[in-house]
């Protein structure tokens, strides 16, 4: 059953389900961000429509600012207008912000604590025709290893418009992952959103026998796995993780005594990616059986999201799958 | 003044006519991708690989051949369209542009078409990767090498401090068997380069960083074959040679607009574009009609 609490879309499994891109929801999240505080600022490298900063350039052109196709010095200008006490907002594609200069998000934002907002829009291989070279797979791992980075990944339009309004407060450094394609509306305005808690969005009627662990565009397959298993009797519990980064480590622990099996779901390389961040806290506190769903060491290629999604086994099917063997492995 | 005589002048700009018209048929097929770059830097590719490099179809891998870089990715289909006119791989098979399973990706991929020299894409890191090539080759060949390495850049991607390193690293190593190609277009996604990041004078830059410049008509064939035969014979540096294009050239309705860096046309906007290019312009009457 979709949680009460979550008060979620309750058309999310019938077929003509609103679907939006996850990045629209940013755009319209910085304008209101904007509006309420005026220390934010936005730059962009290039990329301002697709990366849905037009609707803040628009409304704000004298906060906004173009540096051109230059990620390197998109975010070491954005350290030094934080440094002014200014709260930058920097987009471009994941792949090259943080892809090309992490070193320079390392040393100039996270290192000198200053409260830059990188935002990673394109992220994953769901990015589809333009193929590997744009197919940020890496970037979780890239900003989760950092200290003091927060790590945002909503998972539909809506709560990335909640999570850029909350990162817009918090003070810290944050990553915001956003991805280019449509994707179903999961949330409402109603949902609640905060930076460090991870969320119920299906619970099965009796005890969990498999809990799923997801983040981003991906939370909505794993609805649909765990709403089809409850009609074969397997009962699967849920979690949205929108914040890899810090883990709600409370969250994790509850869903893996109740279930006593994991199954983690991201578009991300398995290495370092938010299942790693899973089973380093398991690992230390209540060992678990736990599966995997990602990519398998792999770059990405052209294609459609879809099929791109189920190449890589990240579809309905895959999840299905590491479901059913999580079971077996169960003591 | 080059030798190309009237009758090579005309045949190689026909021949950029049909890499052209590959060009609209793929991206209407593929239904993503880049128009305006490609259209404009069609005639620099038909010079280079129908009269210039020195390279061989039937053996992609021969050792002697001249290298080309191309380092703004974006605009492969030009180099796809090009390389299968040229012989490499059948032209049909310019239709699975972008579709799961090709070997034409998005952006070039030397696992899925090895004879790209590199794969691109993410724009700033062609020149570098062009400058250790030219470095290697002086090592194995000495100075009096004939092997060229020809590195294809944007102006947009001028923005990156990566490409400033290697024009400074290529200064100091007077790398005369380097010789670089800007796409002068003008834009770059969000608009005109001049509003978005100015690269003016990028002449100057060049010159200033120990570079000989040659500014060319990237659409006339003699100025592209001159230059590049100017750009051999100097030998104390590298070479930039500025090739100022139209973006979108050849379809009038594309010219010039940022707008047409990263969408394909669609079925109508093609069969207008096809029209366009089969008649030359209106010049001749297309077989298709
Ligand atoms: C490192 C990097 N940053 C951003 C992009 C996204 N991007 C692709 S093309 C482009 C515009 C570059 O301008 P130019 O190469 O001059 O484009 P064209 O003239 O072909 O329109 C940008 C920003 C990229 N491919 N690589
Ligand atoms: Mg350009």
């Amino acid at each position: 059953m979709l949680s009460q609490t979550a008060k979620l879309n309750t058309k999310i499994f019938d077929k003509d389900v609103e679907q939006a891109p996850i990045r629209k929801g940013f755009g319209e999240g910085l304008l209101i961000a904007g509006k309420a505080d005026e220390q934010v600022v936005a730059l962009c490298a290039d990329l301002t429509e697709s990366t849905k900063m037009d609707l803040f350039a628009k409304e704000f052109p004298k906060r906004f600012i173009e540096v051109g196709v230059a990620e390197q010095n998109l975010v070491t200008v954005a350290s030094g207008m934080a440094a002014m006490g200014k709260i930058p907002f920097v987009s471009s594609y994941a792949m090259f912000s943080p892809g090309r200069n992490w070193e320079q998000i390392r040393t100039t934002i996270t290192y000198n604590d200053r409260p830059v907002k990188i935002v990673g829009s394109h992220a994953g291989i769901s990015v589809g025709p333009d193929g590997g070279t744009h197919q940020a797979i890496e970037d979780i791992a890239l900003m989760r290893v950092m200290p003091r980075m927060v790590v945002l990944s909503p998972c539909d339009a809506i709560e990335a418009k909640k999570a850029t309004i909350a990162a817009a407060k918090n003070g810290t450094p944050v990553y915001l992952r956003l991805a280019r394609e449509k994707t179903p509306i999961i949330t409402t305005e109603d949902t609640p959103f905060e930076i460090g808690k991870a969320q119920i969005f299906f619970a099965p009627e009796k005890k969990a026998q498999v809990g799923i662990i997801a983040t981003g565009a991906l939370v909505a397959r794993a609805l649909n796995v765990a709403h089809s298993l409850s009609d074969k009797g397997i009962a699967v519990k849920v979690v949205n993780l929108a914040t890899i980064k810090p883990l709600d480590t409370e969250a994790v622990l509850n869903l893996a005594k109740e279930a006593g099996a994991i199954v983690t779901v991201e578009e991300h390389q398995i290495a370092g990616g938010m299942g790693s961040a899973v089973a380093e806290c398991l690992a230390k506190w209540l060992p678990t059986p736990q599966e995997f769903i990602g990519v398998h060491d792999q770059f990405g290629q052209s294609g459609t999201m879809d099929e791109l999604i189920s190449h890589y086994h990240m579809d309905e099917k895959a999840i299905e799958e590491a479901v059913k063997s999580v079971l077996q492995r169960k003591k | 003044m080059s030798d190309l005589s009237d009758q090579k002048v005309k045949e190689l700009e026909l021949q950029a006519n049909s890499i052209r018209i590959s060009i609209i048929e793929m991206l209407v097929e593929a239904g993503s991708g880049h128009t305006a770059g490609p259209l404009g830097m069609a005639d620099i590719f038909t010079a280079l690989y129908f009269h210039i490099l020195k390279h061989d179809p039937k053996k992609p891998d021969w050792a002697e051949r001249d290298r080309l870089v191309l380092s703004n990715g974006h605009i492969c289909p030009v180099y796809y369209s090009t390389l299968a006119h040229a012989g490499y791989f059948p032209v049909k098979e310019l239709l699975t542009l972008r579709k799961f399973g090709t070997r034409l990706q998005g952006h070039p991929h030397r696992e899925y078409l090895p004879i790209v020299e590199t794969s691109s894409g993410p724009l700033g890191a062609g020149l570098s990767q062009a400058v250790g090539m030219a470095i290697a080759d002086r090592m194995d060949k000495g100075v009096s090498s004939d092997r060229f390495i020809y590195a294809l850049t944007s102006d947009g991607e001028h923005d990156e401090g990566n490409t400033w390193e290697a024009v400074l690293m290529a200064g100091k190593e007077k790398l005369h068997n380097l010789i670089a190609i800007m796409d002068r277009n003008n834009i770059q996604i969000d608009g005109f380069t001049e509003d978005i990041m100015p690269l003016e004078s990028v002449r100057a830059k060049y010159e200033a960083f120990n570079w000989h410049v040659i500014e060319i008509d990237g659409h006339d064939m003699r100025e592209i074959v001159d230059a590049v035969e100017q750009a051999k014979a100097i030998f104390e540096k590298p070479k930039m040679i500025i090739a100022h294009t139209i973006p979108g050239k050849g379809v009038k309705e594309f010219e010039r607009k940022y707008e047409w860096h990263g969408k394909p046309p669609n079925k109508e906007e093609a069969a207008m574009a096809l029209k366009e290019l089969r008649t030359l312009g209106g010049k001749i009457r297309s077989e298709h009609e």
